[in-house]
């Protein structure tokens, strides 16, 4: 029988100072980073003009469509190789004074369909896809990304609330947190264009990670029903031992279902794809590292009381007040 | 023994349901202009927009220019104006649809001309009277319009489809054209002689045309069967019939609605010269009759249209009126009882209050205005959206490979378990896509191959657990029944919290999110019947062949 971590004894509690180091050695320079950098939001978002286009001529360079684009004043496009040498990607976002002008977004799409065509040639360029935004319809999906996100979260808070007393539920939502602020620093890192899909990814990430964090607690919370809840300390790294090899399997299926959209999927997914990854790792290592000690961190500030002991469990166990041990 | 007998026959009976709402068809992929489909072998799932190409539009009532009056009535003026030209856009399965009261979503699979379906969509629409070919005109000049096409050399027959001889844009010949010549001639230029309605049943060699008409109910209403239409069309847009087509009559065709599951078209004779049109008409309103308790619509013309009407209609009492909007006769025409000035009522006898408000929305329609703003658009290019799928396609297979692997290695024996059970979390993904109707997007396909990852997940807890009650010197058979039911509070916790996720991105999610949201929820339920149910069927099916407590590996 072939077992990874079987019987693993590791003091992940003990590493609590370095993973809390490293989780904000990551994530608050990354998000300051912002402040130089603004988010690379996708025209989906701030409404304008998308292009996809393939060229059959590994001659034409960004330079030559560039050139092109200007010809037709649009020079103020991005232009930037999209995958391949021979795919460009031409966004075009809307500036704050054409607020309200709706068709502006389909005219620029018409004008670079024609500029490219006009000095490429019909048969040598092939927009293979476009996007015109207007103002409202990126506004609204502004808003409504943000709010599926927020609502997400905050639904997922009941659930738990319900589910877990709320100690616990606490340090799976700080962990969530610190999820979502970690991804949100890798795509600042890496400069990843937030589309539709990454918002959709950053929103999974939530639901992954707590799911992650649900399975090592749900072992915790077995674990109080026949250990001491003064052991606390004992039992959680009991708690994320046992679970390890789960831990470890289900992120290691996952990844490799994630890395095989980065590597394979296309670049339309690549942002996605690699948001997704990494979201896999952070709620890995929060539900490790952070969940489980803050979990501790919350006990020893407001300590609860065990089965054996005082207070129930908020899933409903039994009081039994027979005096005895406090956090 | 009874217990595992009848999970292996669900089994069965949802492998057999899901194969067959997954069974290949065809699938007609794009009508032409000449009415020509080219079908294509599919799949059992819809494919989205962004996978198969495509355009999707956003559009929403034009208020730039000054608020419109009655924002939520032009909202439905402008769907029923573009839903009565969704012929127009030559695709199969085109999608229009209100979101909320402020727009209209309009995705037409495989198109990519943007500037021909903005015109159809931006077009303002037309509306006319017209009086049906009373004289029967048309019906007496079958014989020679037969006898030209046959002249011609032209020949058709019934059910087949040989519209491509039509060549061009048939559509727009035939109803498109309001500014005629004919229309200018007097409608008793042919001597009209009486003449017995030709049928379907017509089979002689020279009914080259009339071989495909049935009578209607009044003078001037034929039908033809759906899967003539493209044929007709063809043989109408001929210069040999137009030739031969009395001087004054014009050929309009009508909505299928009006014969609904009868596959017959209503096709029209009618005088070429309306005898008002929309810009005359000032309101519509559908009334309940509260006397007779029957459906009415009650219209208002302009006074200039009040007077053009008054001599019109006096001259036609008990002449059948045909609505025509855009080209297409809507509904079935009524009769002109009296001489109508500006007020008239359309008595729809005991149809419903619903196709009084119908009617009433298309006079509307044609009457006021509805001025469309796109306020979206994308499109993909078909064969971007196969690349897509074929990216998708070798991601997915990479991933399978690399987590079959794993749980082999990983479990050995009862990693075959898990194997089966992604398989069947696999077929079932994507047989419930398939039968609920389900659109797969490109995220749709990226979550799918993401969940191929995630779906082990509710196995590795179960085997987990039960490799631990093992250790702890149970008999397989307990450890097993133990382990499925410890593992199950973490698997579904797990499974809701997705659920609210993927719950949350429904709600929110347009287009290609909605369709991840949709795999997600059909993925977890495929993930739980799979992994819950099926595998512990084999366990239990395993256990009960092999007596030793030994073999058992995990």
């Amino acid at each position: 029988m072939f077992r990874f971590f079987d019987e693993a004894s590791y003091d992940f509690l003990g590493m609590k100072k370095k993973a809390f180091v490293i989780a904000f050695a990551f994530m608050v320079p990354g998000l300051l980073f912002f402040l130089v950098r603004p988010v690379n939001l996708s025209i989906e978002f701030t409404g304008g003009t998308f292009a996809e286009v393939r060229s059959s001529d590994p001659n034409i360079t960004t330079e030559d469509v560039r050139n092109a684009l200007n010809a037709v004043g649009l020079g103020g496009a991005e232009i930037s190789l999209f995958g391949a040498e021979t795919e460009f990607a031409i966004r075009a976002r809307l500036e704050s004074s054409e607020e309200g002008a709706e068709e502006t977004t389909q005219q620029t799409a018409d004008a670079i369909e024609r500029a490219l065509t006009d000095s490429f040639g019909q048969d040598v360029v092939e927009i293979v896809r476009t996007e015109a935004i207007g103002p409202k319809v990126g506004g609204e999906l502004r808003q409504k990304a943000l709010l599926a996100i927020l609502l997400g979260f905050l639904a997922i808070f009941i659930y738990l609330s319900m589910r877990m007393e709320w100690r616990f539920a606490i340090a799976a939502v700080a962990a969530t947190i610190h999820d979502i602020l970690s991804s949100w620093a890798l795509v600042s890192y890496l400069n990843i264009e937030v589309s539709l899909a990454v918002a959709t990814a950053l929103l999974f990430i939530v639901g992954y990670s707590v799911n992650d964090t649900i399975v090592t607690f749900d072992r915790v919370r077995e674990n109080l029903h026949r250990f001491k809840r003064n052991d606390l300390y004992q039992l959680l790294n009991k708690s994320i031992n046992e679970t390890l090899p789960r831990t470890v399997l289900t992120s290691g299926t996952t990844i490799v279902a994630t890395l095989a959209l980065v590597f394979l999927g296309g670049e339309v997914l690549r942002g996605f794809a690699l948001v997704m990854t990494f979201g896999v790792i952070t709620g890995t290592f929060s539900s490790i590292f952070i969940a489980s000690p803050l979990l501790h961190t919350v006990e020893q500030r407001w300590p609860g009381r065990d089965v054996h002991g005082v207070k129930a469990m908020a899933d409903g166990t039994t009081v039994v007040r027979t005096g005895g041990a406090e956090g | 023994m009874s217990t595992i007998r009848n999970r292996l026959l669900l089994i069965v009976f949802l492998v057999l349901w899901t194969g067959w709402s997954l069974r290949p068809r065809d699938v007609v992929v794009a009508t032409a202009d000449d009415g020509t489909d080219s079908t294509e072998t599919q799949w059992g799932i819809k494919l989205g927009l962004d996978l198969q190409g495509g355009m999707h539009l956003a559009v929403e009532i034009d208020q730039s220019g000054g608020p419109v009056s009655n924002p939520e009535d032009a909202l439905n003026r402008a769907e029923t104006v573009i839903r009565s030209r969704i012929d127009e856009f030559g695709v199969a399965e085109p999608l229009i649809q209100k979101m909320g009261t402020e727009r209209i979503i309009i995705e037409l699979p495989g198109v990519r001309d943007r500037d021909r379906a903005k015109e159809i969509v931006e077009r303002s629409a037309f509306l006319e009277f017209r009086i049906t070919d009373m004289q029967e005109q048309f019906a007496s000049a079958l014989p020679s319009i037969d006898a030209a096409l046959a002249r011609a050399g032209i020949s058709a027959s019934v059910q087949g489809s040989e519209g491509a001889e039509a060549g061009g844009s048939a559509l727009q010949q035939l109803l498109g054209s309001t500014d005629d010549s004919l229309s200018e001639q007097g409608a008793d230029s042919v001597s009209a002689q009486a003449q017995t309605e030709p049928s379907g049943e017509v089979e002689t060699s020279g009914s080259v045309f009339s071989q495909f008409l049935a009578g209607g109910s009044m003078q001037g209403q034929f039908f033809v069967r759906e899967v003539d239409q493209a044929t007709v069309e063809g043989l109408i847009a001929t210069p040999e019939f137009q030739r031969a087509l009395p001087r004054g009559i014009q050929m309009f065709w009508g909505d299928a609605e009006l014969t609904p599951g009868s596959a017959l078209i209503p096709l029209y004779a009618l005088e070429g010269r309306p005898i008002i049109t929309g810009d005359q008409l000032s309101d519509a309103q559908a009334q309940l009759d509260q006397l007779y308790n029957s459906a009415v619509v009650n219209f208002t013309l302009t006074r200039a249209g009040g007077r053009i009407f008054a001599r019109e209609t006096a001259e036609n009492v008990n002449n059948f009126m045909a609505i025509v909007l855009d080209g297409k006769v809507k509904g079935q025409p009524p009769v002109i009882r009296s001489q109508i000035r500006r007020n008239g009522q359309i008595e729809l006898g005991n149809a419903s209050i619903q196709d009084a408000q119908d009617l009433a929305l298309i006079l509307r329609a044609g009457a006021l205005p509805a001025p469309i703003v796109i306020v979206e658009e994308r499109t993909v290019g078909a064969s971007l959206g196969e690349d897509s799928i074929r990216q998708g396609m070798n991601a997915g297979i990479f991933a399978v490979v690399s987590v079959v692997a794993i749980v082999l290695l990983y479990y050995r024996v009862s990693g075959i378990l898990a194997v089966i059970g992604l398989g069947f979390y696999v077929l079932f993904t994507l047989g419930g896509l398939a039968s609920f109707g389900a659109t797969l997007t490109l995220p749709g396909l990226a979550g799918f191959v993401l969940s191929l990852g995630l779906a082990v997940d509710a196995n590795v807890l179960i085997f987990e657990r039960i490799r631990e009650e093992l250790k702890q010197n149970r008999s397989p058979r307990l450890a097993v029944e133990r382990g499925y039911q410890h593992a199950m509070p973490a698997i579904v916790d797990g499974n809701v919290t997705t659920m609210i996720t993927a719950a949350f991105l429904f709600q929110f999610g347009t287009g290609p999110v909605k369709g991840f949201a949709v795999t997600l929820i059909i993925g977890i339920v495929a993930s739980l019947l799979s992994a819950v149910f099926i595998t512990k069927t084999f366990f239990l099916v395993w256990l009960q062949r092999r007596n030793a407590a030994t073999e058992f590996s995990i």
